[in-house]
């Protein structure tokens, strides 16, 4: 663990958080839920579908502000977050080099993109508008937005659940190469435990609902040994520490 | 060996320009054909009753040319156009920051709604002519009750407007802290945009109607206080001339200005690969 006082760049502590529907019920989403992301780590949320992993990101992100309990990013300096949604969410009326500035601070608006762009394969589409681009690349542009705005913690919601599964491994790859070159701490919430093992230094497994932490599973192998003989052994271990989860 | 070869392209490349040239024109030529018929038929008419009360079309055009050459006709059709395009935009301002003001807060909306309907149903008469008891005979008034008249309108299209925002883009937004113009230019102006055509266009057919009243009953210049005029003389042709001429104005600006502003500002939608 952390030594204490210790600069953590993410700390979450929500106490709970309550959905009350139109007729009166009301669902509790997450209970006692806390964790930290450490410096330049890549963590994964991991959970079962509906767990409330969305939702804890929706908070982080300042998007949901009912709840109760306290969360603390970054404070000073570079303090800007970023996220990658579930879909892209590009501006279909800015191209795509458009939708990447635009997320910029004004300070970086005029910055040099080109190396980003070539990393992620846009370099020939950034004239191009949302709708002339294939999913696949869609989700590209949205990750080039995200890191283009060297954000101090980036958030990713699902970012590829809805591709089918080649695009989504090679736009894995993508992401590990861009984020090798920018390393950032990073907090991904995933149902996919192949992609926490292969992406993450750290695996927050969270419980049905209401979500709380499970457990951490800590991948301590550097990314290139993470070859498919390694992952399945991580696979089977991951199994007998948490049994009958995902 | 060049010679033969552009003889036997030319006809070709030839032939599908004019083809494209064609279709290009058809319905500029069809508009001009169906434009010319109507202007035929009341011709027709004019000569089976002859009357001063309903001059043909040759007598309205000589009444265009003399008042253009004197000048009167681009002053008075200056003055409207002034008061059309102020109220225009003071209504769609205003307008539009009230229907997306209520778009976006049920509770406003269900209080001021009444309103809304209220001020819908409200003659545009009543409106001009509190406005000139209450304010005076002046522009201000004048410009004021137009745009009254019509901001009703602009606020129940652009409620609807921001009821169909989509809150994805206004969190994606508030994540990478876009700035308050950039969001009102770059987020949520393009996505009212159908909404800003749908009530610009119908508004600037109604404001200028409005505007011609409001001219008629308290201005002492504008196409609306040449119409009265020459209604005390019971000259048809000169307020025919008079109504052509802007009606002819309004549609040039419907073709070098509103068209192009539409195509730009949709040009991002899916094209034709």
């Amino acid at each position: 663990m952390q030594p204490v006082g210790a600069v953590v760049p993410l700390r979450v502590d929500i106490a709970e958080k309550t959905f009350r529907s139109a007729q009166g019920v009301s669902i509790t989403a997450l209970q006692d839920l806390s964790f930290e992301v450490r410096q330049g780590e890549f963590a994964c949320l991991l959970g079962p579908s509906g767990c409330g992993k969305t939702t804890t990101l929706r908070i982080l992100l300042g998007l949901d502000k009912d709840f109760s309990g306290s969360f603390q990013l970054p404070e000073g300096g570079s303090n800007r977050i970023a996220a990658v949604f579930q879909e892209p969410i590009l501006l279909p009326w800015r191209t795509v080099e458009q939708n990447v500035r635009l997320a910029l601070p004004k300070s970086l608006r005029t910055k040099n993109l080109d190396g980003l762009f070539d990393t992620l394969g846009l370099a020939g589409m950034r004239s191009l508008y949302p709708a002339e681009l294939s999913l696949g690349l869609a989700r590209r542009a949205a990750l080039a937005r995200a890191f283009a705005t060297e954000p101090a913690v980036l958030f990713l919601d699902e970012p590829f659940a809805s591709l089918d599964e080649r695009t989504a491994e090679r736009l894995r790859h993508l992401l590990l190469t861009v984020w090798s070159a920018r390393p950032t701490t990073a907090l991904m919430v995933t149902h996919n435990l192949r992609e926490a093992l292969m992406l993450s230094d750290r695996i927050i497994v969270l419980a049905q609902r209401p979500a709380h932490v499970l457990g951490m599973f800590d991948v301590r192998l550097p990314r290139h040994y993470r070859n498919p003989q390694v992952m399945s052994d991580l696979l089977r271990s991951f199994h007998q520490k948490f049994p009958g989860v995902v | 060996m060049t010679a033969p070869d552009t003889g036997d392209r030319t006809p070709g490349a030839a032939a599908g320009s004019q083809s494209s040239l064609a279709t290009a024109l058809t319905p500029v030529l069809t508009v001009a054909v169906s434009l010319l018929g109507l202007c035929l038929l009341w011709g027709f008419a004019a000569n089976a009753w002859p009357s001063r009360a309903f001059p043909g079309p040759g007598q309205v055009w000589q009444v265009l040319l003399a008042e253009a050459a004197s000048g009167d006709l681009f002053y008075h059709l200056g003055a409207t156009l002034g008061r059309v395009a102020a109220a225009y935009v003071i209504a769609m301002v205003v307008g539009s920051v009230i229907g997306v003001a209520l778009g976006s807060y049920r509770s406003a909306d269900r209080f001021f709604s009444p309103w809304v309907i209220l001020f819908l149903n409200i003659p545009a008469l009543v409106v001009i002519v509190l406005a000139y008891i209450w304010f005076g005979l002046n522009e201000a008034a004048a410009i004021g009750a137009v745009a009254v008249n019509k901001i009703p309108n602009v606020v129940v299209t652009m409620r609807e407007g921001a009821r169909a925002l989509d809150p994805n883009y206004a969190e994606m937004a508030a994540v990478y802290r876009f700035g308050l113009l950039d969001r009102i230019r770059h987020v949520l102006l393009p996505q009212l945009q159908p909404y800003l055509a749908a009530a610009s266009r119908s508004g600037i057919a109604l404001i200028w109607k409005i505007v011609l009243v409001v001219e008629l009953l308290g201005r002492s210049n504008g196409v609306g206080f040449q119409i009265y005029l020459y209604f005390q003389l019971f000259d048809v042709a000169a307020i025919l001339a008079y109504t052509l001429a802007f009606v002819a104005v309004m549609l040039v600006i419907e073709l070098l200005v509103v068209q192009p502003v539409e195509r730009h500002a949709t040009r991002w939608r899916r094209r034709p690969a």
